[in-house]
């Protein structure tokens, strides 16, 4: 439980301290409403958000502004990049949009899984980094590409569990682990969180926040789901300060033994 | 006199300004990014850049995302 020592300070994310650990997605809410009281639940303080053409022929709810930006500090993403010129140019839309720098930097140019490119991210990442952005890539979960982002100057690693949406929890354990080994920077687990018992196994394992998205807006009350991800967060702080009792592979029995019925 | 908007043929009677196309398109820019040939145009330009044949013109906003 070493690794779980990050809880425990304060969330900094390029030199400014977070209050929650749940960054949350606003992507597939039903609603502006539900979205808005599912990020009030949450209590998420990172939210992130995407970019898309405007649609003069089908005018939709401005999702964006139910979002208080005194409140959440927005992080773009650059859905829908599939190399890394696509992904600049978003970023650079993205943030004349936002009004600030920071970025969740994804490059998907595979349709069904949406895995990221490893090769594109990381030299995207370097063209946004000297451009003055605050990079946050989402990756698969490869230690050695954690490292040279981190290098480069990211600000933090985002890993999946599993693919985007999937709900699949956190197949990657054992990569994630030596991500969070390696770190010098934050560890996000990102996508394929599907229940707040996968939220526990991130911070278990060590990570310092998740990210959270489909399993919020599209469960049956999102607004619910995302007070229960947000106890999952405090519960795995709580259970990280408590000092968990050592694991031990004999048994060791929890009542006395000795002197009854004997 | 054609350009491309958010990847499809628009026709326009003649060179107008970013800012007569947005209003045209009941889009009152607030919250709006213009590109116009791959270059973000700053909304205090929206009235003085005029769009010629041919341009490319991308306007996209924030929406929800993960």
């Amino acid at each position: 439980m070493e690794e779980n020592i990050n809880m425990l300070k304060p969330l900094m994310i390029a030199g400014r301290q977070i209050k929650s650990r749940l960054l949350l997605g606003t992507g597939k809410f039903p609603n502006s409403q539900v979205m808005a009281d599912a990020l009030e639940a949450s209590g998420a303080e990172i939210v992130t958000v995407a970019l898309r053409r405007v649609e003069f022929d089908n005018p939709q709810d401005d999702i964006i502004s139910h979002v208080d930006q005194k409140r959440y500090l927005l992080l773009p993403n650059t859905s829908g990049a599939r190399d890394a010129g696509e992904a600049v140019r978003i970023a650079r839309l993205a943030r004349a949009a936002s009004g600030w720098n920071w970025l969740k930097l994804e490059v998907t140019p595979e349709p069904n899984f949406l895995l990221p490119d490893p090769i594109e991210t990381l030299k995207a990442a370097e063209i946004l980094l000297k451009d003055g952005f605050v990079v946050l890539p989402y990756i698969n979960a490869d230690p050695i590409l954690a490292k040279r982002l981190q290098e480069a100057g990211c600000a933090a690693v985002m890993p999946l569990g599993s693919p985007i949406g999937s709900g699949r929890g956190i197949r990657t354990a054992d990569q994630i682990r030596i991500i969070i080994q390696q770190a010098t920077a934050p560890v996000v687990v990102d996508a394929g969180l599907g229940l707040p018992s996968h939220v526990c196994q991130a911070f278990e394992l060590g990570a310092d926040a998740v990210l959270v998205n489909t399993a919020v807006a599209v469960a049956e009350d999102p607004v619910k789901m995302a007070r229960a991800f947000r106890l999952a967060v405090e519960a795995s702080l709580a259970g990280i300060e408590a000092g968990p009792a050592p694991e031990s592979d004999d048994a060791s029995a929890s009542s006395p033994l000795t002197g009854f019925l004997r | 006199m054609q350009i491309i908007l958010n990847g499809k043929e628009h026709q326009l009677a003649g060179p107008v300004p970013v800012e007569a196309l947005l209003k045209d398109l009941g889009q009152d820019g607030g919250r709006l990014v213009v590109e116009l040939n791959a270059t973000i145009i700053n909304q205090e330009l929206y009235s003085a850049t005029m769009l010629k044949e041919g341009d490319i013109l991308e306007v996209v906003r924030l929406v929800g995302g993960g």
